[in-house]
């Protein structure tokens, strides 16, 4: 356990060494979420019938989407462990006394998380500061904050779990590119990353739900907006844990598989 | 070309994320039917055209999209001492055709779109649609532009400009009007995307009938005239890294 704290420890430590990029990121991820809620205020206005949730709570997930993008980001891929299966470096890695999924892992765990400290504190501050129905409000009551913290915490940890899978396909396509794109463009639409998915239609929702991807981002935001509550809410938190737990084992599974094949590739 | 499963699987990712957009823009108008008045072939036009714009651009202009690499190794001493001009050098470094997946896409959405909305194919009509792309890819080539002579400043790349490149292919999906008045105002007079979309794309369905509107995107593409002055500006204030 202590070697993984260990490099927990590096890459969270590098995290914040850009500063500068930070505050444009920052200032960046502001103006996204802030033209994004100006979009759906159009829809609002065009017909508030069909609104799936008060346009408050909306402000509120788009802020807090803005607020842990780094968590829930599904374009980030760590580049270094791509190149060391593709170059043959994966060689040395095997080499060293520890498991290399649990490594690989913490890694990813670590740099999301240290990215997300860095940056959610100035924009959930600025959020709250808006003035209404723009801002982001506090969330329904004490249990739904802890639930909201509980939910995040194993969204993080289904991402994770999944992106795993995409790093160990690297062993069998040695071209990565490709499918890092196509992953990333199904989890962001299937997450809710680019409408919240109570926006989409009632007939595919019961498909989205059965998906891994809806309990990546989708389950604490709509939790602390107040779409789910009580014991709709503790459902979906043993969904997502049902999901980790899935999607950790495969992951386990394939790397046993992959590592017992792999050929290095000379270099 | 090399890796041709490489290529095909990016352009289909590519093509997808773009349709995921799509996607997404469809379940929000099936939904509510229209926004602000727009219906979802009237929005496509819009969409299609700052999507074909921009990968256009993309494809070509992609060497100022990683013109900071260029400064942070540089590479750029190499290119500023041979005998051609830096940014016929910096446009022939690096093309991405890949980016023809949402090129693609783009040129489906539009051939639905067009009539669709009921557009009487005139000439003045073939014109607008000409100079909207136009002005479209001046304007993107414009912002790759200063989005390269900004990082002779900053040498590392500026993650702010996205708001600028990606943002406007993002949100330059819905007619910018949506966005509201001030918004309207910030995309005519301090990055003109409104000048090549939304006046006219009113001309151009009928909702305005202006013809000075058509060719606001001439206008638009004097934009690249600033940018590139402070391309040249940053130039000569360049010093190397020295790696």
């Amino acid at each position: 356990m202590r070697k993984y704290l260990s490099f927990f420890r590096i890459r969270f430590i590098a995290g914040p060494q850009y500063r500068a990029a930070a505050w444009a990121g920052i200032a960046t991820q502001f103006a996204w979420g802030g033209m994004n809620i100006l979009m759906f205020r159009a829809f609002y206005e065009s017909g508030q019938n069909s609104f799936p949730m008060p346009f408050s709570s909306l402000s509120s997930y788009i802020w807090l989407q803005q607020a842990f993008l780094a968590l829930f980001m599904a374009w980030f891929f760590d580049s270094e462990i791509f190149d060391s299966i593709v170059s043959g470096n994966i060689a040395y890695e095997l080499c060293r006394p520890c498991d290399i999924y649990g490594m690989w892992f913490t890694k990813n765990l670590a740099i999301r998380i240290s990215r997300a400290v860095l940056r959610c504190m100035p924009i959930l501050i600025f959020a709250f500061l808006l003035p209404k129905p723009y801002c982001l409000s506090l969330p329904a009551d004490l249990l739904s904050a802890v639930l909201f913290g509980v939910s995040t915490v194993l969204g993080l940890l289904v991402i994770v779990s999944f992106s795993m899978l995409i790093y160990i396909s690297a062993f069998y396509t040695v071209s990565p590119m490709g499918v890092r794109i196509l992953a990333t463009s199904v989890i962001e639409f299937f997450a809710g990353a680019l409408i919240p998915i109570p926006f989409f239609p009632q007939w595919l929702q019961p498909f989205i739900y059965a998906l891994p991807f809806a309990s990546m981002q989708n389950t604490p935001f709509l939790i602390y907006t107040g779409f789910l509550s009580g014991w709709e809410a503790v459902k979906s938190i043993g969904l997502q844990l049902i999901w980790f737990i899935i999607l950790f084992v495969l992951g386990q599974l394939l790397i046993k598989h992959a590592i017992k094949k792999v050929v290095v590739q000379g270099g | 070309m090399q890796y041709k499963a490489s290529f095909f699987m990016t352009a289909l990712g590519q093509f997808l994320i773009s349709f995921t957009t799509f996607i997404g823009m469809y379940f929000m108008l099936s939904r509510f039917n229209s926004v602000k008045g727009f219906s979802l072939s009237e929005i496509l036009i819009c969409f299609s055209i700052v999507l074909m714009a921009f990968s256009i651009t993309e494809c070509f202009a992609r060497g100022f999209d990683v013109f900071p690499r260029l400064i942070r190794s540089g590479d750029l001493d190499r290119i500023i001492v041979r005998p051609r001009g830096i940014v016929f050098q910096v446009l022939t470094s690096n093309m991405e055709f890949s980016r023809v997946g949402r090129l693609l896409q783009a040129v489906i959405m539009l051939a639905y779109a067009i009539p669709a909305c009921g557009v009487q194919w005139t000439w003045d009509k073939v014109l607008t649609l000409a100079l909207m792309l136009f002005g479209g890819v001046a304007v993107f080539t414009a912002l790759f532009i200063l989005y390269a002579g900004i990082s002779f400043f900053t040498i590392e790349g500026l993650e702010f400009m996205n708001i600028f490149t990606d943002g406007s292919r993002e949100f330059g999906k819905y007619p910018l009007s949506v966005y509201g008045e001030g918004m309207l105002k910030i995309y005519t007079f301090v990055v003109p995307i409104a000048l090549f979309q939304y006046y006219p794309f009113l001309y151009l369905v009928g909702r305005s009938d202006n013809l000075w509107y058509a060719f606001l995107p001439l206008l638009a593409a004097l934009f690249i005239i600033p940018c590139y002055l402070f391309f040249r500006f940053g130039l000569r204030k360049y010093k190397s890294t020295g790696s």
